[in-house]
């Protein structure tokens, strides 16, 4: 019987041969994730359901990077809380205030490989889709139950597969693409499915790339995104991961498989404007906007690929004098890579301000926020009213280039 | 359940239910001081106990933080009823005990200030000023179970006796 990739990797997790869209599985966890600011409330509502001891401390990774280092004393009390309880149930895999975004963290420390199921108190948790695993973001509730017996229903979805064609033109990357079919079909237009991305344009892209299209799934409501493994995959794996692993790939005949084809060779440089991810326009469309901040990071687009894209823009340029604008690589070993390249002194001389690998203001709680009235472009995956601070602040969400080229202007700008 | 009704639109998200400068508040009491802020920053003065959101498609979009629910239950929120939810919202408001009903078309029958009475027991919402009733897709068992429990918590604690 046929069955999409997602199917297959549940029916494996819940030992089962075959399962179906709709029905209710209870899946065996192979990776649970949780960091600073979800985490003690999971701790909590662990010691509530009473359990001694977690399932397996081997599979859960605690992180942390929301308020790192800390910025407030309730911030450190949280990481005191992490920390304690990370050393009473003897969890190895910890990565303190030193490490990065949860989402770079995991993969780059050979944390997820394909066929696995991967559950974190972070809605873009599917960003590990990017690798062939079912990743999907719970509440901390959940992750208590799945502390205490290793496992979690789910309701088994349906896939919608993106086709997608084409060559992208210079200057346009997967963010683009990604946002491009969330203004197509909405914030709620993949509700409950998983989103695979398929096609000779997904094929093309490094695994970087692909991490940015699974991480926007959620975007669109979806449940998960989903990459099938191929070479490009197993490379990555054999460079950061020790684990087994198993690939699964859909039957393109599968019953609960939706199939959207796309051709992006014509697409310009998207933008999603405020204060929705699905209100997105082509760049020509919203050029010349004013800024007073433009970010560079998070666990969408803070990794050596896009520090390296906006490097090359603003070399021999400055930040225009009307803008801040703040660069955070996703993690300790690209901030390394990028010192090594020699791209933070491209940052640092055009006057951009480097901070800790951290998720900075792409969720408003730690630094970097806007003020009352100011206008801000971020190549994170969220531009909510109040996201990054005053909920009368406006986010505009773009690739690294625009950010870079927006930064020298001072306004929203295609990069040439 | 009986009370008033506060509406708001399509793809309310969990940074404006609560802004994630507040998540290091783990306290729904202390959470509700902060609930739709961003919308209306003295929300939470005029909310009563009991009283019910209503919302348009996708509500709860957004981050996965289970202080979105818990900051509703802290404001005294009896139920929110919209024409749809996001998928991580809605397994966490289930888990902490917050009744979610979904109901086709909510947004165009209710208005802020309306009085209206909830029956779980035949899936219908009641304007008292009129009478008029509107259906909402009954819960599944388990998820009435869980609710009924006041949480998956208590729940599974339950089983476990
Ligand atoms: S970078 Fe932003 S979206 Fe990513 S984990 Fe951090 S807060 Fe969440």
């Amino acid at each position: 019987m046929s069955m999409t990739m997602a199917e297959k990797i549940l029916a494996k997790a819940a030992g089962k041969e075959k399962v179906n869209a709709g029905e209710i599985i209870m899946a065996n966890i192979d990776v649970a994730m949780t960091h600073d600011l979800t985490g003690p409330l999971s701790v909590e509502s662990f010691e509530k359901i009473g359990t001694p001891k977690v399932w397996d401390p081997e599979k859960i990774v605690v992180i942390f990077d929301h308020q790192v280092p800390a910025d407030s004393i309730d911030a450190a009390k949280n990481h005191l809380i992490m920390r304690e309880f990370v050393k009473k149930q003897e969890i190895n895999n910890f990565y303190d205030v030193n490490e990065g975004v949860c989402h770079q963290i995991l993969p780059e420390k050979g944390h997820i490989v394909p066929g696995e199921v991967v559950v974190g108190t972070d809605s873009h948790t599917c960003t590990h889709g990017a690798l062939g695993a079912f990743a999907t973001g719970i509440g901390s509730t959940d992750m208590a139950m799945v502390f205490s017996t290793g496992q979690l229903w789910f309701k088994v979805p349906e896939t919608i597969r993106f086709e997608i064609e084409g060559s992208l033109k210079s200057n346009v990357y997967a963010k683009d693409v990604v946002l491009n079919i969330i203004g197509k079909i909405g914030a709620d237009g993949a509700t409950y499915k998983a989103c695979e991305f398929a096609g000779e344009t997904v094929s093309k892209m490094s695994v970087s790339e692909r991490m940015v299209m699974c991480n926007m799934a959620i975007e669109m409501g979806g449940k998960t995104g989903l990459v099938e493994p191929d070479q490009k995959t197993l490379q990555y794996i054999k460079n950061h991961s020790y684990k087994p692993y198993t690939v699964k790939k859909s039957d393109l005949d599968a019953i609960s498989m939706e199939k959207m084809p796309l051709d992006v060779s014509e697409l310009e440089p998207q933008i999603a404007c405020p204060h929705n991810v699905d209100n997105v326009q082509g760049i020509s469309e919203v050029q010349g906007i004013e800024l007073d901040q433009v970010f560079l990071g998070s666990c969408t687009n803070g990794r050596i690929n896009d520090l390296r894209t906006a490097a090359k823009i603003l070399k021999g340029n400055n930040v225009n004098k009307n803008v801040r604008m703040l660069v955070i690589p996703a993690s300790r070993e690209i901030y390394r890579k990028a010192l090594d390249e020699g791209l933070m002194n491209i940052f640092v001389d055009a006057g951009a301000l480097i901070c800790n690998p951290c998720c900075g203001p792409c969720l408003g709680g730690h630094i970097g926020l806007l003020g009352p009235g100011e206008v801000s472009l971020s190549t994170s995956n969220r531009n909510f009213k109040g996201r990054q601070g005053s909920a009368d602040a406006e986010v505009y969400l773009s690739s690294a280039a625009v950010a870079a080229a927006s930064a020298i202007t001072g306004k929203i700008t295609a990069p040439s | 359940m009986k009370g008033q009704v506060w509406k708001f639109g399509d793809d309310i998200d969990t940074d404006i239910i609560i802004p994630g400068r507040y998540l290091v508040m783990r306290d729904p009491k202390d959470l509700a001081e902060h609930l739709m802020e961003g919308l209306d920053p003295k929300f939470n003065e005029k909310v009563n106990d009991g009283d019910f959101i209503v919302g348009g498609k996708n509500f709860g979009c957004g981050s996965s933080r289970e202080h979105a629910p818990l900051a509703l239950i802290g404001a005294g929120i009896s139920a929110v009823i919209a024409e749809s939810f996001a998928r991580i919202f809605y397994r966490n408001s289930i888990n902490v005990g917050l009744p979610l009903l979904e109901a086709p078309n909510i947004s165009e029958f209710l208005e802020t200030g309306d009085e209206i009475e909830v029956d779980m027991a035949k899936s219908v919402i009641r304007k008292i000023s009129s009478g008029e009733e509107q259906p909402f897709q009954k819960l599944p068992d388990f998820m009435l179970e869980i609710l009924n429990k006041g949480g998956l918590i208590p729940y599974v604690q339950g089983k476990m006796e």
